[in-house]
């Protein structure tokens, strides 16, 4: 599925370029999170074992054969920043040494092969194995279930792409049946390929599979005969600051991928509200809003001339405002907060904080 | 890495090309693609051009043609998805030897052929009259992240070990009569995989450990750093300067 040049546009192409700039920066300060400073090192291993799996060839019926392209695997093995940033330096050495896939292609790549595979299928395990039972089994199956979804979702990906900046117009029906109808089937052997391999792993080297890290059984020790649970390590403070910003950027993504493009093909009848309105003329009465002609009056943004891609286009940027707005009201309330804590509060939290850097550091060393 | 340990792709020469400084070939070939791609596909004469360019860099760098045409064969994937295009492109058809084919598709077809081809040729060429250790500083030296750089240096250094160990497996399996014949035996190629990541990643702890014992503290030192004069970078960017001007008269005319 390596893009070559010239098959998406130049403006989507730099596009995809700047999210996928955007998604390894933010990927490389979540790896040193998930490796703090063994990153280089065991990323960079990693990503050769990632390079050398996709050279594994499994034979699927006479005489064809299909090969791994492991951004499920890495998320689950790894982690899904490290996993986001191995397979994009696979697919730069990729582009760069072995012409496979096209330079101007690369954020086009990147972005479908390393960013939607990964969070994809990273997204997908959690949920699973939160709803499912805590075994290595249930590992198992999450897996299956992410690298099986995971494939369709990048053939979706470059479809979206190709909709929005493709360089023949191919119809987009044919495209997705093509593009996704194959990908099903890749997905069925990258699922089963993927699966087994994290059952082996995680049959030798369970701590090695960070999806599988919350599933350490409790230390128990035997005092006098009975069996007594170990006193638990303290969990690390850092960790609350953490999931508030993954939470956050997740909305922000979900909320981004929802308003820009499922707005494309939403329906453009008027919702069940409005249909019901104009049935019974109760809408008569209605005037036209105060702000019916601001630039993004009735979800559209106006001289872009293509319905849905003008829908799109509103939905992002009315996510932005709303973000920002929410943002600056929860900075506000913070601050407002943060000045009402008493000083003896607020020495106690720094002390606390110097403590943990000084752990970390020694930890590190 | 001594000599013999240059990558398959490399051609050692002594030719001008080789001897510029990466980065600025870097630039110079990432300039050329994205000038390529914007030209606009009706004017097939600009490509005849681009592809001439090509050729006077690769008589510049000594690379023989059948190397590079050799190395053109990656595309063939996707030759294959352009020659589908007329068939299922929309608009208006036309009919050639008794098939009925898109204009539209033919049109489309041409387009990915083209500029698919001149960006892998170009791409070759970098990668034959570079070496790694050089393209890696290039791209130190072009601000990519250094932490990325360290991951793509550790990638590439280790990427032989790690296929070796693949390749013993494999010899390993093989010397036990395993032949992979379909779905059945997908349990035993996954756990192969499984034993590769372990021992990559245990291996991946092992180079840290001894990094660390040798002062290792999240960065690495440059030694070498490569600078670029005025001249050389005038010297590289001839040839995207040269594009330009093509694809300007690509878009007037």
């Amino acid at each position: 599925m390596h893009v070559p040049d010239g098959f998406i546009n130049a403006p989507t192409s730099a596009a995809t370029g700047v999210i996928a700039a955007g998604a390894v920066a933010v990927s490389l300060r979540g790896a040193r999170r998930e490796l703090d400073e063994r990153t280089a090192p065991l990323a960079g291993l990693v990503a050769a074992f990632i390079f050398a799996v996709q050279m594994l060839n499994f034979p699927v019926a006479a005489g064809t054969s299909g090969h791994l392209l492991g951004g499920a695997l890495a998320a689950i093995l790894v982690g899904p920043y490290t996993g986001v940033l191995c397979v994009s330096v696979v697919l730069l050495m990729q582009g760069i040494l072995f012409a496979d896939g096209g330079l101007t292609a690369l954020g086009v790549n990147i972005t479908n092969m390393a960013i939607v595979t990964t969070v994809v299928a990273y997204a997908l395990f959690r949920g699973l194995v939160k709803v499912l039972p805590r075994t290595r089994r249930s590992v198992t199956v999450a897996s299956f279930v992410a690298a099986l979804f995971s494939v369709p979702a990048a053939a979706l990906a470059f479809t979206l792409m190709y909709a929005v900046g493709g360089t023949t117009d191919v119809s987009i029906g044919k495209v997705a049946t093509a593009m996704i109808g194959v990908h099903v089937l890749i997905g069925i052997g990258e699922a089963v390929i993927t699966a087994l391999t994290v059952g082996a792993v995680i049959a030798v080297r369970p701590d090695l599979v960070y999806g599988a890290r919350g599933l350490t059984q409790r230390l128990k020790l035997r005092v006098n005969g009975e069996l007594v649970d170990a006193p638990e390590p303290e969990p690390a403070p850092v960790a609350a600051r953490t999931s508030h910003r993954t939470v956050w950027a997740a909305g922000l993504a979900a909320s981004l991928v929802l308003a820009g493009f499922v707005s494309f093909y939403a329906s453009a009848d008027p919702d069940g509200l409005e249909k019901v309105a104009a049935d019974h003329g109760i809408d008569k009465k209605t005037e036209e809003h105060a702000v019916a002609d601001s630039p993004l009056a009735d979800y559209g943004v106006k001289d872009v001339t293509d319905a849905r891609l003008s829908g799109g286009l509103a939905g992002v940027i009315g996510v932005g405002v709303t973000v920002v707005a929410g943002s600056t009201v929860f900075w506000a309330v913070r601050r407002r907060r943060d000045d009402d804590t008493s000083p003896s509060n607020t020495s106690n939290t720094s002390n606390t904080s110097t403590d943990v850097s000084d752990s970390t550091s020694t930890t590190s060393v | 890495m001594g000599a013999g340990h240059a990558h398959k792709l490399y051609r050692h020469g002594h030719s001008p090309v080789h001897g510029l400084p990466p980065h600025t070939k870097l630039a110079a070939v990432f300039a050329f693609v994205v000038v390529v791609v914007s030209t606009p596909r009706e004017a097939m004469w600009a490509f005849g051009l681009y592809a001439v360019l090509l050729g006077t860099v690769a008589y510049a760098a000594r690379v023989p043609a059948g190397f590079l045409l050799r190395r053109l064969l990656i595309e063939v994937p996707f030759v294959a998805f352009a020659v589908l295009m007329p068939f299922v492109a929309e608009g208006e058809r036309v009919d050639v030897l008794g098939l009925s084919l898109s204009v539209n598709g033919l049109w489309g077809a041409w387009n990915v052929l083209a500029k698919g081809t001149l960006g892998v040729a170009a791409s070759v060429l970098l990668a034959a009259t570079t070496e790694l250790r050089e393209l890696l500083l290039g791209l130190q030296r072009l601000k990519l992240p250094p932490l990325l750089v360290q991951i793509a240096s550790f990638m590439i250094r280790y990427g032989d070990v790690i296929t070796d160990e693949m390749r013993r497996m494999r010899i390993a399996r093989e010397s036990r009569g395993f032949e992979a014949k379909g779905v059945r035996h997908w349990g035993v190629l996954a756990k192969s995989a499984g034993a590769l990541f372990i021992r990559s990643y245990e291996r991946g702890e092992r180079v840290h450990l001894a990094m660390v014992s040798r002062g290792y503290a999240g960065s690495m030192p440059v030694i070498d750093e490569v600078t670029a004069s005025r001249a050389q970078w005038s010297y590289a960017l001839a040839l995207p300067g040269a594009a330009l001007v093509v694809c300007l008269l690509g878009w007037s005319l």
